[in-house]
């Protein structure tokens, strides 16, 4: 099987949902005649024209927007963030808009807005944002982040063929660093399932994103230590897969929550509510999490490896809900 | 009648708008060497409109730069030193390493740092404009905003708020050929930026951007109408970016003849030619200035090397006035590895 970067998988995903089905198209900033700021849609222009991939003004709220009124009358449009961080400018579009047409006129909105989010490249406060809490708490909104090749190639077929409006973030750290095994040709990785990316009976581990990595790796490390980690990778974090994660919790009874996302308020808040709701007298030890604090992300590197969450913090809340 | 600029301003303009080139050729050395952290945003070419604009302001004045302003940061006061160090992610920048480049200032400086967020500040600088007037000061606001970045809401929704208030807010627009890879023509369906004042109601203008003896007195006449309680203007200044967006990218999609036309143009040179033709400078003269900020960028260089990075645990403080305790409900690993992590 061919071995693609998370960045290659992502774009021959984009790649071939273009040759399949001619009402897609893509919207943003920078991306047809320079291939975007990262590259992802390297070669579009050329292949599908000007019609399929814009190259926009700088302005969020209409690309959002206009990508919402296409999707409206049969187009199924895909709109870049340059940086996810700029999201917030097309808010309002997302989460009044394209959040609440199904509900309130039964109108679907199938669009897909990308982008790359994330810290550790050193961007600075605005270029290195976790933006999945803001929408997370906006029902009519669905949200993916991928943290492997093929789960990236699998989830932005899987979001631009749903019938609602998905925001897919990639995380910008992973995208020439991780590379795995991508089939050719067609798959879906279907949105609201979870993954187990390693099985273990003592604790588990549910993250996604960047910090899957960081948690493959703390697992690794505590195996020498005889505790054995199961590895849930979200994948898809609106509508969260409630029976991957209850089950792997209730079966190993130990939970740690990882996310690089600010600690209030974050995603963690959720899933520890849910596990408590749901499967508390299934739990050996209190649910705890491992995220950032709750602070902007800092630019200079010490700072914001401080701010970011650390293998050793992660192996640290393993071994302290192991031996609870 | 419009005041002339005395031999002593202009080589002052001199002075700064080679400052800025000076230390941006240093960071890009200092890049290519691996020593600056993050990307690196020239304004070579425009440092002519960065520098005469912040000139024509006063003391009391409010100033918010975007990343091609460097120029206007020095005439406000700001020294290499604290451009070094923001570049480097040092502790003792003027952020302690919390953001970059020119996402600095202070209140007390007149400075407004800006947000990556094109088009954020214009209504901001409203509002400081807002203030001025209804503290009955004199105090003006002037930013910047690209040609990409007047496609953005907030700078229309800014600059309307600012003409029905009638406030003193000055908008330099800087027409800089390219927004990224994007030509100005498919960010707009105009010529001329300063067109758009005609919408608004406010006073709009456009200026050559490398002749920085315009943009002062453009810029001066902008803020004598502002200080008068005329409102607002919209002030455009065509230039050219004769680098690429940042310094990861050699920006093939510019062509050549563009950067020829404008290298010609170039502000330093320029102004050069003018104070040669009038009688008013002569090599030695920029030879003398050209020796001065060599030493102040090696003293300051040498400051921000030497400086050491910030202390982790800066990432913690100053999100509020008064640092929220930490609630202890239990041994959470995070805090717990907070507070043994060195
Ligand atoms: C709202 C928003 N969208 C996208 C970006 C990413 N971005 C940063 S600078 C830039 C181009 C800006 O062009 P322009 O305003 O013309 O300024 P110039 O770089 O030419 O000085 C873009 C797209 C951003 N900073 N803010
Ligand atoms: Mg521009």
């Amino acid at each position: 099987m061919p071995v693609l970067t998370y960045l290659e998988a992502i774009r021959q995903g984009l790649w071939e949902e273009m040759e399949r089905d001619e009402r897609v198209f893509l919207l943003g900033e920078d991306i047809g005649v320079y291939g975007g700021a990262f590259k992802v849609t390297e070669g579009f222009l050329e292949r599908f024209g000007e019609e399929r991939v814009i190259d926009t003004p700088i302005s969020e709220a209409a690309i959002v927007g206009a990508a919402i009124g296409a999707a409206l009358v049969g187009l199924r449009p895909v709109a870049e963030m340059q940086f996810i961080d700029f999201i917030s400018i097309a808010f309002d579009q997302l989460t009044n808009f394209a959040a609440k047409c199904r509900y309130r006129w039964g109108a679907g909105v199938p669009i897909v807005v990308r982008g790359p989010c994330g810290g550790g490249v050193h961007g600075g406060p605005f270029h290195s944002q976790n933006v999945e809490a803001y929408f997370f708490h906006t029902p009519g909104l669905k949200i993916v982040e991928p943290a492997t090749p093929y789960d990236a190639k699998g989830l932005i077929k899987a979001a631009i063929r749903d019938e609602d409006p998905v925001l897919y973030f990639e995380h910008k750290y992973l995208y020439r660093r991780i590379r795995g095994e991508v089939p050719e040709g067609d798959y879906i990785v279907p949105i609201g399932k979870a993954d187990i990316k390693r099985l273990g009976r003592d604790v588990t581990i549910l993250t996604y994103g960047w910090m899957l990595h960081k948690s493959l790796e703390a697992a690794e490390i505590v195996a020498q230590e005889g505790i054995e980690v199961e590895v849930v990778d979200l994948r898809t974090l609106l509508p969260l897969d409630d029976e991957t994660i209850l089950s792997s919790v209730a079966k190993t009874g130990r939970a740690v929550i990882v996310h690089e996302d600010t600690r209030t308020g974050g995603i963690a808040g959720e899933i520890a509510m849910r596990i408590n709701e749901r499967i508390f007298e299934y739990l050996e030890a209190p649910v705890v999490r491992v995220t950032a604090p709750d602070t902007p992300i800092p630019f200079s590197p010490p700072l914001e490896e401080f701010f970011l969450p650390q293998v050793e913090e992660i192996v640290q809340a393993v071994r302290w809900v192991a031996n609870y | 009648m419009e005041e002339t600029l005395t031999r002593e301003q202009l080589l002052d303009m001199y002075y700064y708008m080679k400052l800025t080139r000076m230390v941006e050729e240093r960071l890009q050395r200092l890049y290519r060497q691996g020593k600056i952290v993050g990307g690196l945003y020239r304004s070579l070419g425009q440092e002519g409109e960065s520098v005469a604009s912040a000139y024509a302001l006063e003391e009391g004045d409010f100033l918010a730069v975007m990343i091609r302003n460097l120029g206007a940061l020095f005439v406000r006061g700001v020294r290499p030193w604290e451009v070094f160090t923001q570049y480097m992610g040092k502790g003792t920048s003027p952020t302690r390493g919390k953001d970059n480049i020119v996402h600095f200032g202070s209140v007390e400086r007149g400075i407004i740092p800006p947000i990556s967020h094109l088009g954020d500040l214009i209504p901001v600088m409203a509002g400081i404009a807002l203030a001025s007037k209804m503290q009955r000061k004199r105090s003006v606001a002037l930013t910047y905003i690209g040609d990409g970045g007047t496609s953005t809401g907030a700078f229309h929704e800014g600059l309307n708020f600012a003409a029905v208030l009638k406030l003193p807010l000055i908008v330099i627009a800087e027409d800089n050929g390219y927004a990224y890879s994007t030509p100005k023509h498919k960010q707009m369906a105009i010529e001329n930026i300063a067109d758009r004042a005609i919408g608004y109601g406010i006073f709009g203008e456009t200026v050559d951007g490398n002749d920085v003896i315009a943009v002062y007195h453009a810029t001066r006449r902008a803020v004598e109408r502002a200080r008068e309680g005329l409102g607002p203007t919209l002030l455009e200044v065509k230039t050219f970016r004769m680098r690429g967006h940042a310094e990861h990218d050699d920006a093939w999609y510019v062509p050549r003849e563009l950067l020829e036309y404008w290298q010609k143009r170039d502000p330093i040179l320029r102004l050069e030619t003018y104070l040669k033709e009038h009688g008013m400078a002569d090599e030695t003269d920029f030879e003398a200035i050209t020796h001065r900020i060599e030493q102040e960028i090696e003293a300051d260089l040498q400051y921000a090397e030497q400086s050491p990075m910030p202390d982790p645990r800066i990432a913690l403080e100053g999100v509020y006035a008064e640092t929220p305790s930490v609630s202890e409900v239990a041994p959470l690993p995070r805090e717990h590895a907070v507070r043994t992590r060195s």
